[in-house]
């Protein structure tokens, strides 16, 4: 398997797709192919034409709903299975639980609202914004509550961040396990966030100048804290109202919630209802039990807080066989890095034996996910599918061996390591480690 | 933030000079919009329940082993078991010494935990789990005291944990946590750019295959997700 018969397009410093002249025969010759696997046209039908163009079809002569008909839009009914979904063995509860964002349908860097992961640890607290608080105590020369009202009456900014579970892959660290990037890297989303800077909340209170640490709490049944240094407060953290437009959907916090850029998810405190200002972390259950890193050696780390560069193509992926034959192929992926931009994103067909590096298309924010391509002309044979981000830092994902040396096989979070996909001469992509 | 105020304040001026009603709005020198009021000491008292390692909020009260174990019992042993082996897939809370380097290493309060104070603190906020908050201050300090017995950290059955020995009692683990050090990991460290042609001798090999253990939903195995990691 030589790859360089396989790329079609050499994307490198390039936004263009030109196809030669003979891959675009070639791609011409399959796609008819395709069309028969797809399309399904019977051959009678085939000589005089397809039906859905020789034939007047209903949605061109009856009338379609109204403009009312459907106040808050939803997507198509042929869209119903690009839905969130869990594991039902990986927790006691469903209401200290998790679920995946459908990563092998989206394209582009923005997360459809209803379709970001959930991660509760007492369920979905339903807060009327009229009832909700916002208190400040603790190192603070004054001691303070906001209404949602107040908060709205602050100035605002919008900034687009991914949000990733530390646990996202957790489950692939001692191998191969779960079929779908759903599943194995879906605990993440990426949203345009419009809220407060912290900085001008906690200025609001006067901050003491031994205040050093802060601890985000939750009105949920939870209750969930974590410990923020203050450096980390004063930075990039939002305090955030709306996520792509929109007031916070309650499963991500409504009416309010901590933005902590470029962090585990875990510190992106939903239902935020106080904040205490510090001169100490306070070690608790979500920073000592929970999102400590245990080491091969018995040692654990702690405040691990910053996401490392990461990965995957989402198509093709298990959830998105190629069902096209033959010919062009669009290897589709996400790539975002909690240490700033993602400068290069490369892509291997072959295992690691050899790289290409893709085309990253779309906004590239910082701390934010960037949309990358590669466009390859498929002949059909094995493919062993793996993408290996860079951020501006000048970190390189590392493989799932490398970390393994490192850190042991458990860990449990902060699994940034190289995925595999094994595409099949029938199209089938399965989950897969390679040696 | 001076800058920026001037800067707020000079379009002010030239606002207000022009006659309208409105200004931009700026913080005064300290910084401040006038946003927000006071919180009263009820308020903050109300709210501010969290404990740290150093004492820092622990409520005056106590509690013993022999009343912790009859609220444990009532409150917590359905999903935690009698023992704190835990019930099913419920957390475990006692047990599991020297186990962090083992294969499957089981993490508890008394294996795990580096401070006591979060036990208090996270029982207080957020347990019995689906009745947070139930608890009485002295509540907390029995079943405190009874998860330090059922953890052999105290061998006495009548045991007092209180707001004034709090913080003698020490965790097992607490000396085995490290700041994150991640940066010195190798490929990290390096820095370097990474091999983009003929990186391995011959084709890869497929080492491990998800369909082999299908725990994917739809295919659910108990028995073999039993094997693996679970995320909380």
């Amino acid at each position: 398997m030589k790859p360089e018969d396989k790329i079609m397009t050499e994307t490198k410093g390039s936004g263009s797709t030109n196809l030669s002249r003979r891959s675009l025969l070639k791609a011409g010759l399959a796609g008819s192919g395709a069309a028969l696997a797809t399309g399904a046209l019977p051959a009678a039908a085939r000589a005089e034409g397809d039906p859905l163009i020789t034939e007047i079809q209903d949605w061109n002569r009856y009338l379609g709903e109204g403009v009312q008909a459907r106040p808050y839009g939803t997507p198509s009914q042929f869209e119903s299975h690009v839905v969130r979904r869990d594991v039902e063995w990986l927790t006691a509860s469903t209401e200290s639980s998790v679920n995946f964002t459908p990563l092998h349908e989206l394209d582009g860097i923005i997360t459809p609202n209803g379709l970001c992961f959930e991660r509760h640890h007492g369920g979905i607290a339903e807060i009327n914004p009229a009832d909700h608080r916002l208190m400040i105590n603790g190192l603070v020369d004054r001691q303070m509550v906001f209404t949602m009202e107040d908060l709205m009456r602050f100035p605002r900014e919008n900034r687009v961040y991914f949000l990733e579970c530390a646990a996202n892959s957790g489950m692939e660290w001692r191998g191969a396990q779960l079929n779908g990037c759903q599943y194995t890297h879906g605990m993440i989303h990426c949203v345009v966030y419009t809220g407060v800077p912290l900085k001008l909340i906690l200025e609001e209170a006067g901050l003491k100048t031994n205040a050093k640490w802060l601890m985000p709490e939750g009105a949920d049944a939870s209750a969930m804290t974590r410990s923020v240094p203050m450096e980390k407060a004063l930075d990039d953290c939002l305090v955030a109202f709306k996520m792509n437009g929109e007031a916070l959907r309650p499963e991500q916090g409504y009416p309010l919630r901590l933005v902590v850029p470029g962090w585990e998810g875990n510190m992106w405190v939903k239902w935020l209802r106080r904040i205490e200002v510090g001169d100490e972390p306070w070690h608790h259950r979500e920073e000592t039990s929970k999102y400590t890193d245990l080491l091969e050696t018995g040692k654990a780390r702690r405040f691990t807080w910053v996401m490392d560069p990461k990965s995957v193509i989402t198509s093709p992926s298990p959830q998105a066989p190629v069902r096209h034959g033959k010919g062009p192929m669009v290897i589709s992926g996400v790539a975002w890095s909690g240490n700033g931009r993602i400068t290069r994103v490369d892509v291997s067909i072959d295992g690691g034996r050899n790289w290409q590096t893709a085309r990253i298309d779309g906004p590239s924010l910082p701390k934010a996910m960037h949309r990358f391509y590669l466009d390859i002309d498929w002949d059909g044979s094995d493919l062993l599918l793996q993408s290996r981000a860079m951020d501006e830092n000048g970190y390189f994902q590392p493989t799932k061996n490398e970390l393994r040396a490192a850190r042991g096989e458990n860990s449990i979070y902060h699994n940034n390591s190289i995925q595999t996909w094994y595409v099949q001469a029938d199209g089938t992509v399965e989950n897969v480690e390679v040696g | 933030m001076s800058k920026l105020v001037k800067s707020i304040l000079i379009s002010s001026a030239l606002l207000s000079g022009a006659g309208f009603g409105a200004t931009l709005v700026s913080a005064d020198d300290s910084g401040k919009f006038g946003l927000g009021r006071e919180a009263t000491p009820a308020e903050v008292a109300a709210w501010d329940i969290d404990i740290r390692p150093d004492g820092q909020g622990l409520p005056v009260g106590s509690g013993n082993v022999l009343d912790g174990e009859e609220l444990y019992t009532n409150a917590c042993a359905v999903c935690h078991g009698d023992f704190g082996e835990g019930v099913g897939r419920w957390p475990v809370l006692a047990g599991g010494h020297d186990t962090l380097t083992h294969e499957r290493p089981e993490k508890t309060i008394g294996s795990y935990w580096p401070y006591l104070s979060t036990v208090y603190d996270y029982v207080r906020r957020a347990m019995p789990y689906g009745d947070a908050r139930s608890l009485s201050d002295d509540d907390v300090y029995a079943i405190t005291a009874y998860l330090l017995y059922l953890n052999d950290i105290v061998l006495d059955e009548d045991f007092v944990l209180s707001n004034e020995n709090f913080l003698e009692i020490r965790l097992p683990n607490e000396r085995n946590f490290t700041p994150d050090d991640r940066d010195q990991e190798p490929f990290y460290a390096a820095k370097t750019e990474p091999c983009m042609t003929d990186c391995k001798d011959g084709p890869v090999q497929i080492t491990m295959r998800a369909r082999i253990l299908d725990v994917t939903p739809g295919t659910v195995d108990d028995d073999a997700a039993a094997g693996v990691g679970g995320v909380d």
